[in-house]
């Protein structure tokens, strides 16, 4: 027998930690690794200057050159370590360097100028978390409008998709009338048809309709998703029909029938989708891109692209600006965790 | 049944859009019945309508409100030089609003053709492509109070591919930056006279051995920064008639030199063969990575800021060839749209764009070459006290006069773009390996003239 | 007052706002049901969705077909001229279809051909990863809810985060080769050779979405009752044959969705790539969406009709995968 094989096709309930569970443990504390790390870096790298993200190979942590303040000149002078030909080593702080030569001079006399070669001396660098590339960051991009703009629109089309779907799926779940079969297989059958080829007619409809530069735009064109309606409609025919011919006995309507037997039933599938829902609309790209031209719309998604200009893009603030948009979804997920995942896995695909 | 279903639907469709929607628009064909905004059930809807900060058009009210969209893009300080004047714009001209919209470059690349040929532009923009808004821009003679002026102090092919609708605020100069500290440490000396590209591929190849630097040279992943080399290795473009001709010995010359480059290391992979965005040899050479980077007068500020005292940096005169010593010309340019509906305000506000004094401060904050006559003339007050900085403005300024006609027409030409996309693409092409010269040639030449024969 | 009594107060007051609403509504829904009937109720339901469903994706959509029958490069269909199938001819005028620079549309055969080898390879190393997974966080595992957390993780984001992080992991002087670099090897081109890029793009796009399937086929797993396992213990089976002869054929269903789903997005891949490495070195991870908002949307190109004809080509394939689906379902529900 193959020992992989063994390895992998065992289950669970033994009872002493063996090979197999070691081999299990590797490869989870491997994921984490794998599954953490780039974020881990992503993080460590926002904090790093310029100089020092563009430095190979790269350093672990941010490190940031130390500068002294001297009398006589406006700006902080950066410190050097600089080796002399006798072997002996001195720390400077250089004045301005020019080609190859370096002029430098001891913070204790100010006065006298030491030419140094630049191969002989080494800058003098400390840990530093710079909160620079956030402060510039945070200033030239609207962070906050931004901000504002992605947790509305996730919010709103989150409420909007969950009422218009539910009752989409009720219909379709608990009714049978002509038309229903049409209904259901033209959604499925667009389900699979990536919004990004389509994006001309789309563009085309939205301007018709004359939602561009309007939150409208990007709220309610995709309150309809169509895996939202399938997933409801398949939870919601798992609820029995008594319920509601009871309820009728009792002369219910259908809309309090939808709205106050069969909506608290199906929460848990709601939930899946309320987390499907702002998973997506937070991550939306393309859509708010083409549907918005004016940065008082711009989601974090579209202002993130700001960065990159025609001709230049500056990582140090492209990396802090993506942990500052990853955060706050990062943040709800840290708390809901375990109902996300396990409401993903119970109800996610029946 | 039917029937009573559709009147529901109508009472529905009535309700909701008596109750939120702001004046729907008709939407001509669609199977389903129209209906705006179907959701009545919930405020849910409603929100984003009453949230929103500024939804309604300017209604002409009694007082004139004049409100101008202007969508701006910015490299480097042009952002913080811009906003400047738009105030001091307002406050000359009380009842203008100009509300600036920074955008990514992206913005004006890709979406703001189509918004524009939809309706949904702004008032006014500054773009790079010039000859796409033909018939679309506003066209601004009949308009601004000194039309001479405004004739007389732009270049007339510029204008006319804008169809006078705008200006260029800034003139662009291809040529190639080099790092004069590595050659004093490489102890070459910097050639001069006229030098070719094989004899710079030459030095800069010595230089980096001597002196342990990843890369010898690169060129901008782009069609327009290539053409300057062909066409001083005798390429013609662009003939008279407008014509683009890709297969020319020049043009085989250079894209050949370019792939020794690629292959023997002198210039990094990821230059041309990652993304199909534009990829800037600058990035190299700031860090001190690259001894020559081909690119143009628009990165001095880049390189003077990040660079700072790190190396010394020079911009060299375009290598000659048999077709002599060209760089490409190229800027931006600042336009009003002909659907604007304030064409008098938008007017004032170009007229005030183009005034001396504002022009003037543009290019002296910005580092920019003008590309207005008077104010060339006069002289611009660079705010810059960084020698290399002026130098480099200088020699910019000095490939002026030996810019071949083509070099000039290229970034007017109707399919420029076409050409620097899809050139860009498929010479990357040729260097990874997935064509030889003669298909990337031959397909280069189909994409242009594809190009020009679906616009038709 | 307790926390308790708190959340009951709380608890109370907003029942009693949501049961106001639902009157409220009630009042409006409930007489037009008795204007209609209780057969008209469902349109009544489905109708908010299937306006927005409409007018947003299903319009859209057949428009597309008026720029797939029209050609040059203007935006409104009105002043679009009909040309008939040129633009399918076009996208099939190939000599050989497997040389695609053989063909009028090279980009186009070349993005096929991508795309066909990128969807094989990156769905089965996603399921595959997403099993192994899903058979380890199975087995009796301390921390199960954290580890099951950690793989979720990258679903949550963006995928133009996605393939910045990891451009920003692989370029040139990137960690992955500052790491190289420390042991003492060289560089690798990891995003400039052909087979490097295409291999990371999977790579990545396996990160990014593995999590997702994982929590499916683990949920797979848990529902195979536990008695089947012991039963098949008291005969003595190994556990490769508990696998093949239980696990495998309880778990299947789950399977196929877990494959059709992955199957599908993807063909759809675009933004993590858009993002990563942009469709090079070259044309070697372009893919099929790409290439026609290459096509379609960037300027200088607007080529909407070829555009259009391409993305119905695929939208085809798609659908006829999204039965296959269907089919697969189908069987599990009855």
């Amino acid at each position: 027998m193959n020992p992989v094989l063994e390895f992998l096709t065992r289950r669970r309930g033994r009872k002493k930690l063996n090979f197999s569970d070691f081999l299990s443990y590797a490869y989870l504390l491997l994921g984490v690794l794998i599954m953490f790390g780039p974020i881990v870096w992503l993080i460590l790298s926002s904090f790093k200057t310029p100089i020092e993200i563009a430095r190979f190979p790269p350093r672990i942590f941010p490190y940031r050159q130390q500068t002294i303040e001297l009398e006589g000149f406006d700006d902080p002078l950066q410190l050097f370590k600089v080796t002399f030909d006798d072997g002996s080593t001195r720390e400077l702080a250089q004045v301005r360097r020019v080609g190859i030569e370096a002029q430098m001079i001891d913070p204790d006399m100010p006065d006298e100028i030491i030419r140094v070669n630049i191969a002989e001396r080494e800058p003098i660098e400390e840990i530093h978390i710079g909160l620079s590339n956030y402060i510039e960051g945070v200033r030239g991009f609207n962070f906050g409008t931004y901000l504002w703009n992605s947790t509305f629109v996730t919010i709103t089309a989150t409420l909007l998709t969950l009422l218009v779907n539910s009752m989409a799926a009720f219909a379709l779940a608990k009714y049978k009338f002509p038309g229903q079969q049409t209904i259901f297989m033209t959604m499925i059958a667009t389900l699979m048809v990536p919004l990004s080829v389509v994006l001309v007619p789309i563009f085309l409809v939205i301007t018709r309709v004359g939602w561009n530069n309007n939150f409208l735009g990007i709220i309610v064109p995709v309150a309809a998703t169509p895996t939202g309606v399938f997933l409801l409609r398949q939870y919601m025919l798992t609820i029995p029909n008594e319920l509601m011919d009871a309820a009728r006995i009792d002369g219910a309507s259908e809309w309090r029938i939808y709205a106050q037997i069969i909506l608290p039933l199906a929460k848990p599938a709601l939930a899946v989708l309320a987390i499907f829902s702002v998973m997506w609309r937070w991550n939306d790209f393309l859509w708010p891109l083409i549907v918005m031209s004016r940065p008082e719309y711009f989601t974090l998604q579209v202002g993130l692209a700001a960065f990159q200009g025609e001709f230049s893009v500056d990582w140090n603030l492209i990396l802090a600006m993506t942990v500052l948009s990853i955060l706050p979804i990062t943040v709800v997920f840290a708390i809901l965790q375990r109902y996300i995942t396990t409401g993903i896995a119970t109800t996610g695909l029946k | 049944m039917k029937v009573k279903i559709l009147f529901v639907l109508f009472i529905i469709t009535a309700f909701v859009l008596g109750a939120c929607s702001p004046a729907p628009v008709e939407e001509p064909v669609v199977e389903e019945p129209v209906v705006e905004e179907p959701v009545v059930e919930e405020p849910v809807v409603e929100e984003p309508v009453v949230e929103e900060p500024v939804v309604e058009e300017p209604e002409e009210p009694a007082v004139e409100a004049v409100e101008l969209r202007f969508m701006y893009y910015a490299d480097g300080p042009k952002q913080d030089l811009i906003l400047p004047l738009i105030e001091k714009f307002m406050a000359e001209n009380e009842g203008i609003t100009v509300i600036l919209d920074m955008v990514p470059y992206q913005t004006i690349d890709e979406q703001l053709p189509i918004q524009v040929e939809a309706g949904q532009g702004p008032d006014l923009a500054r773009i790079t492509n010039f000859a796409i808004y033909k018939g679309k821009l506003l066209d601004l003679r009949p308009l601004v109070s000194n039309p001479e002026e405004f004739e007389a102090n732009f270049a007339t092919p510029i204008l006319e591919a804008l169809g006078y609708g705008g200006f260029p605020d800034e003139y662009t100069i291809t040529g190639p930056y080099v790092n004069q500290t590595l050659f004093e440490q490489a102890g070459i000396d910097l050639p001069t006279g006229e030098t070719t590209w094989e004899e710079w591929t030459e030095l800069t190849k010595q230089v980096a051995e001597a002196t342990g630097t990843d890369y010898a040279i690169g060129i901008d992943r782009t069609g327009h920064r290539v053409a300057g080399p062909a066409m001083s290795m005798g390429a013609t473009l662009i003939d008279d008639e407008g014509n683009f001709t890709i297969d020319t010995p020049g043009f085989r010359q250079f894209i050949e030199l370019l792939k020794s480059w690629h292959d023997e290391g002198l210039m990094p992979n990821e230059l041309w063969l990652t993304g199909d965005a534009l990829n800037n040899c600058i990035d190299w050479f700031k860090t001190a990575d690259m001894v020559m980077c081909m690119t143009g007068s628009w990165q001095i500020n880049g390189v003077a800021a990040d660079v700072g005292d790190a190396f010394d940096w020079v911009v060299v005169p375009n290598p000659t060839g048999a077709g002599g010593s060209t760089g490409i010309a190229g800027g931006a340019a600042v336009v009003a749209f002909a659907d604007t509906e304030h064409p008098e305000a938008a007017a004032k506000l170009m007229e005030f764009l183009y005034a001396p004094e504002n022009y003037a401060a543009l290019s002296g904050g910005g580092l920019s070459l003008p590309a207005h006559r008077g104010v060339a003339e006069a002289g611009v007050d660079y705010a810059s006290d960084i020698p290399s900085v002026l130098a480099a403005l200088d020699a910019y300024t000095a490939e002026v006069p030996k810019l071949q006609d083509q070099a000039v027409f290229l970034n007017v030409h109707p399919f420029a773009f076409a050409y620097y996309r899809n050139s860009a693409n498929r010479i990357a092409q040729y260097l990874a390996g997935e064509l030889s010269l003669e298909e990337m040639i031959a397909n280069l030449q189909s994409d242009i003239d594809t190009a020009i024969a679906e616009s038709n | 007052m307790s926390k308790n009594s708190h959340n009951k107060l709380f608890q109370t007051i907003f029942g009693s706002i949501a049961h106001g609403v639902i009157s409220f509504v009630d009042l409006f829904l409930g007489s037009i049901q008795k204007l209609i009937g209780i057969k008209g109720v469902p349109y009544l339901f489905v109708l908010p969705n299937l306006l927005i469903f409409g007018l947003f994706i299903l319009y859209p959509m057949l428009l597309n077909f008026v720029y797939a029958f029209t050609g040059g490069s203007a935006f409104f269909p009105d002043n679009r001229p009909y040309v008939g199938t040129r633009n399918f001819e076009r996208l099939f005028a190939c000599e050989n279809f497997l040389v695609p620079n053989s063909c009028t549309e090279d980009l186009f055969w070349r993005a096929v051909q991508n795309t066909v080898v990128y969807v094989i390879a990156q769905v089965t190393i996603l399921v595959l990863f997403a099993l192994i997974t899903a058979l380890i966080l199975n087995r009796k595992i301390k921390w199960r809810g954290f580890f099951r957390s950690v793989f979720f993780y990258p679903c949550l984001l963006s995928p133009i985060v996605v393939g910045l992080i990891w451009q920003w992991i692989l370029q040139d002087k990137g960690l992955l080769n500052g790491i190289l670099i420390g042991l003492g090897m060289s560089r690798m081109p990891f995003l400039t050779a052909a087979t490097w890029a295409r291999f990371w793009v999977i790579m990545v796009s396996v990160w990014a979405s593995m999590g997702f399937y994982t929590l499916i086929l683990l949920a797979g797993l848990q529902s195979i009752p536990s008695d089947l396992y012991e039963a098949a213990s008291i005969d003595g089976a190994s556990n490769w044959k508990a696998f093949s002869n239980i696990t495998m054929p309880l778990l299947m269903p789950t399977m196929t969705v877990v494959i059709v789903l992955s199957l599908i997005r993807a063909v759809q891949v675009f933004e993590i790539i858009f993002a990563f490495t942009g469709g090079g070195p070259g044309t070697a991870t372009m893919y099929l969406v790409q290439f026609i908002y290459n096509y379609g949307f960037t300027s200088p190109n607007k080529q909407f009709g070829v555009a259009a004809a391409a993305s119905l080509l695929m939208a085809a394939v798609l659908i006829v995968l999204t039965l296959a689906q269907m089919a697969a379902r189908r069987e599990e529900v009855y």
